[in-house]
């Protein structure tokens, strides 16, 4: 116990001091989640400012301008307004793409006026859906708006006209695409995306690289136990990426707003037990291939791709077919993913949190011990 | 007597090769290694030197056969084993990121050396390497020998039961290989440490108490060095040559005559030949030719015996047509000049790596670009190709100039890389149809010369073979052919003889000796000192620095008075830094 205790702080030490006099462990655990958090999360564009706005006013009563009036001077419509539909559709035509002026259309129908007053007015408003995000809280602003109008006018019109003001309706559609994604969604996803990145990265590249420089066949021929260079890679790269979650979960609560509604605690432990398989499989994926560039790219076909694309960070697997839905449930990622979405925008699901986690400890024990097993000290 | 490494008819297939086929490293392999002596593994590279050293330290097992290893079987007790062993792998693993103290700390540690033992120890070892004044440096910050030296001093933060070198000296100049055995000689007699060390370098093998040859998995002999080398006694000769006829011709008259004579090289200046036992020099009919030199018998060496038991294993191929010689041909240096390089420099940095180098080539002439690793001669070598463009300096070849029209002086040079670049998945013939097209022949022309370099280098019949399935020596041949075929003026060789077997070099060399003399212009590097002999004329560089331009003959001279090519090298780099610490004070 005492040799292996020494013989790992020895190993654990070579490594620390590796990963700080070599900036390579240091850009993949540290700058590569900080670029992608900021590129990704403001890349989805938070803020919508400055939307460009067509009203279609077949309605040009002073009433009707009185109602939009809060789009003038405001720092996030930018309108135009028009007075037939055929025009504000020719403004918002997709294939012109290029040349798009508008983001949105508010058409007013021709007797809006009239129906305000009995009782009921209808306003429909058509959302340039290609960036759901921006079309989503375009419209959110609008309805809003024009909420905010109502209720100030109620009172003024019940006096001057005798009669309830109408309730203005408003039916939303979203062109080009009927979807709709949250934000909040992406960032939890994010996190995952980065975990895995940077675990199967960084072991995979630190591995693959002893096997390369040689380093390992004069390390074999030393009482060193495959155990102990496994842990002396597993430990001090588990800490590099707990650094770069951190500063996920700084970035998701300061920068991004997202809300928290689980146990933050929970959601540090889970991650930590997620660790415990990527960094595994890239270990395992470096000790079977030893050659840096090749173990990237696998690296990079099994767990950044799938991650993407099948553990429901962009579609959700409920939609998918069935064997791709079977497929993402092969995936550790899948199960981390649902349980952060879960425990970042919903709350504690306890039952949830535990089957996960549990699914999780399996999974990380196994590739954990499978990366102990394929660092063989020997050479064919 | 104690064996520490005893292995019965030990054999070694792999069957995960890139090939497909499996294949035989080790062929019933019988040795031992006893107690404090030096044994020696001597052969030429892909003879199965390094995967007899990793079976011995237990990282492969073998197929067949018994292997004990410090009295115990290997394949049972790896990791008991381990922990008496000393290994120094080919590429011994430094943390480059480590200083050279932590490297040891390091070690230290595995071994579990406590604290109190390690001064005393460490500085020994810093001492005795000489890497005292470096042990707060980076170990990638060291030169290729130091690195060597850092890494026989990691293996050595115990004394081991059981050393093991693989190629310690491969890649590294010739004074810090001098310095290396020093260490390991000074060990072994201190410490008692049984020694087992493969090298191909001859010269090394004398230094050992006993002496295993192995080439392609079989050991071919065994004894010890004078043993060996007694095997040709009474039979090597030097002769000088006539005024005029370059060395390499005479040899190459020797050579050819293979029913007489084992093997011929040029050495200071004349002919090293060892005749057949049972032969006399009159029976050799290549003397008649040069009546004018006499032979006179010297003493045998090592490497006389090995190549007499390399001859005897595997039969010297026949010269194929296209390398014919005039034996008596003078040496014809035209006043053209095919390479001007002056003033040459090139920086990475603030490092200068070629350091204003001047000379000429002149058509027809053999130059041979020779130094330690890190000396500059690849940087040099590269800028020649136009590979890589000068700092500074004026460079032309073939009249071009380098500097303004690198492709165009392309067109006039073939080109041999060091890896023999070739496609490893396509056929002989479809590497050399790529090759002439990429120099922008015809098909037609494509078509004739490709006939013409095929049976000029024996290919013939392996067209469609794979061109990464070709044994070591096939694919060098492969790459001469593709650097011929659009007949260029100028051939550059990087390092053409490193990783092939001496017969193989022999008879390279005797193909470059016939390109020569038809006028053909080379230029070479190698690491082998004694190739040196080949050339009409060389260039010694040392940190970037020309310290030494001229015939082999004056170089050697320069060095001292009759002294090896090896020997003169080590003088005169050794004098070289010498007077540079002078100068810096």
């Amino acid at each position: 116990m005492d040799d292996f205790l020494r013989r790992l702080t020895a190993l654990i030490k070579k490594e620390y001091k590796q990963i700080v006099r070599d900036q390579s462990s240091f850009i993949i655990g540290v700058v590569i989640p900080i670029m992608m958090i900021l590129l990704v999360g403001y890349g989805m564009s938070l803020d919508v400012k400055d939307v460009p706005v067509a009203v279609v006013m077949q309605d040009p009563s002073p009433t009707v301008q009185d109602m939009f009036s809060f789009m003038d001077g405001s720092s996030y419509f930018n309108p135009r307004y028009v007075t037939t539909y055929h025009e504000g559709v020719s403004l918002m035509d997709d294939r012109k793409v290029d040349d798009r002026k508008v983001d949105a259309l508010v058409v007013v129908p021709p007797d809006f006026t009239e129906s305000l007053r009995k009782g009921g007015g209808h306003v429909q408003i058509i959302l340039w859906g290609v960036d759901p995000t921006t079309a989503k809280t375009a419209q959110g602003y609008m309805e809003a708006g024009l909420a905010a109008w109502q209720q100030a006018h109620m009172r003024e019109y019940m006096t001057s006209y005798g009669t309830r003001l109408g309730m203005i309706s408003v039916s939303a559609r979203q062109w080009y695409n009927d979807a709709n994604t949250s934000t909040w969604f992406f960032v939890p996803g994010l996190i995952v995306l980065i975990m895995t990145m940077v675990g199967v990265f960084l072991t995979t590249m630190v591995m693959a690289r002893e096997w390369e420089r040689g380093t390992l066949e004069s390390l074999f021929v030393t009482p060193v136990k495959p155990l102990e260079i496994v842990l002396s890679k597993w430990i001090p790269y588990f800490f590099v990426s707990m650094g770069g979650f951190a500063l996920c979960m700084i970035a998701a609560r300061y920068l991004f707003y997202v809300p928290i509604r689980g146990s933050v605690l929970i959601i540090i432990l889970a991650s930590m037990i997620y660790l415990l398989t990527t960094l595994g499989l890239g270990l395992t994926i470096s000790s079977l291939l030893k050659d840096q560039f090749i173990a990237c790219q696998i690296a990079l076909l099994v767990s950044l791709l799938p991650t993407v694309m099948l553990s429901g960070f962009i579609f959700d697997l409920k939609s998918t077919p069935e064997f791709i839905n079977a497929v993402g449930h092969i995936m550790p990622a899948t199960y981390y993913m649902e349980l952060l979405k879960t425990l970042f925008l919903v709350g504690n699901n306890w039952g949830m949190i535990v089957k996960n986690c549990t699914i999780l400890i399996v999974y990380g024990l196994f590739f954990f011990g499978l990366s102990v097993v394929v660092t063989k000290k020997r050479l064919e | 007597m104690t064996h520490i490494v005893e292995a019965m008819h030990v054999s070694k297939v792999f069957h995960h090769t890139a090939s497909g086929h499996p294949e035989t490293a080790l062929q019933d392999v019988s040795l031992t290694v006893e107690q404090g002596k030096i044994t020696a593994l001597i052969g030429p590279d892909s003879a199965g030197k390094t995967t007899f050293i990793r079976m011995l330290c237990g990282l492969m097992f073998p197929s067949e056969g018994q292997l004990n290893v410090l009295g115990e079987d290997i394949t049972k007790k790896a990791e008991e084993v381990q922990d008496r062993l000393g290994y120094m792998p080919q590429k011994f693993g430094l943390y480059e990121d480590l200083t050279c103290m932590e490297n040891m700390n390091l070690y230290a540690d595995l071994h579990g050396i406590p604290e109190e033992k390690r001064t005393e120890r460490f500085n020994k070892l810093f001492i005795m390497t000489g890497l005292a004044p470096f042990t707060g440096r980076l170990a990638g910050k060291l030169s290729g020998g130091m690195k060597q030296k850092l890494g026989l001093a990691c293996t050595l933060v115990r004394s081991p039961d059981l050393l093991l070198l693989d190629e310690p000296t491969v890649g590294v100049d010739p004074m810090s290989r001098r310095e290396l055995w020093e260490i390991i000689k000074s060990l072994v007699k201190e410490e008692h440490i049984s020694v087992l060390v493969s090298t191909a370098y001859m010269e090394e093998a004398e230094l050992c108490d006993d002496v295993y040859i192995l080439n392609k998995g079989r050991i071919l002999a065994h004894g010890t060095p004078e043993e060996i080398r007694n095997r040709s006694q009474g039979l090597s000769y030097w002769m000088p040559v006539p005024q005029g006829i370059p060395a390499r011709v005479v040899q190459s008259a020797l050579l050819d005559e293979e029913e007489h004579i084992e093997d011929a090289v040029p050495e200071r200046g004349g002919v090293r030949f060892v005749i057949k036992r049972g032969e006399t020099l009159a029976d050799i009919q290549a003397l008649s030719l040069y009546p004018s030199c006499k032979a006179v018998a010297i003493p045998c060496r090592l490497e006389d015996s090995f190549m007499m038991i390399l001859r005897e294993a595997q039969k010297r191929e026949r010269l194929m047509e296209g390398f014919e010689l005039d034996y008596t041909a003078k040496r014809h240096i035209s006043s053209h000049v095919d390479i001007h390089v002056h003033n040459l420099l090139r920086t990475f940095g603030d490092f200068v790596a070629v350091d204003h180098t001047s000379f000429d080539v002149h058509k027809g002439e053999i130059f041979g670009l020779l130094g330690p690793n890190g000396a500059g001669k690849s940087t040099t070598f590269k800028m020649l190709c136009g590979l890589l463009p000068a700092s500074g300096g004026e460079l032309s070849v073939a009249g071009v100039n380098l500097r303004t029209a690198r492709a165009q002086a392309r067109a006039n040079i073939g080109y041999v890389a060091q890896k023999f670049s070739l496609y490893g998945t396509l056929t002989v013939k479809e590497n050399l149809r790529f090759f002439g097209g990429a120099y922008g022949m015809s098909k037609k022309k494509i078509f004739e010369r490709m006939r013409v370099v095929l049976r000029m280098f024996n290919l013939e019949g392996r067209e469609e073979d794979i061109a990464g399935q070709l044994p070591g020596g096939y694919k060098q041949r492969l790459a001469m052919a593709a650097g011929l075929l659009h007949e260029p003026k100028i051939l550059f060789l990087d390092e053409p003889t490193s990783g092939i077997d001496p017969l193989a070099r022999r008879t390279f060399w005797r193909q470059i000796t016939a390109l020569a003399a038809k006028g053909t212009t080379i230029i070479i590097t190698t690491h082998f000192m004694d190739e040196a002999e080949y050339c009409d004329r060389m260039m010694i560089q040392d940190q970037g620095k020309t310290i030494a331009l001229g015939t082999p003959d004056e170089v050697r001279k320069r060095g001292g008075d009759n002294l090896t090519m090896n020997e003169a090298f080590i003088a005169i780099v050794e004098d070289n830094r010498k007077k540079e610490a002078e100068e810096n004070g």
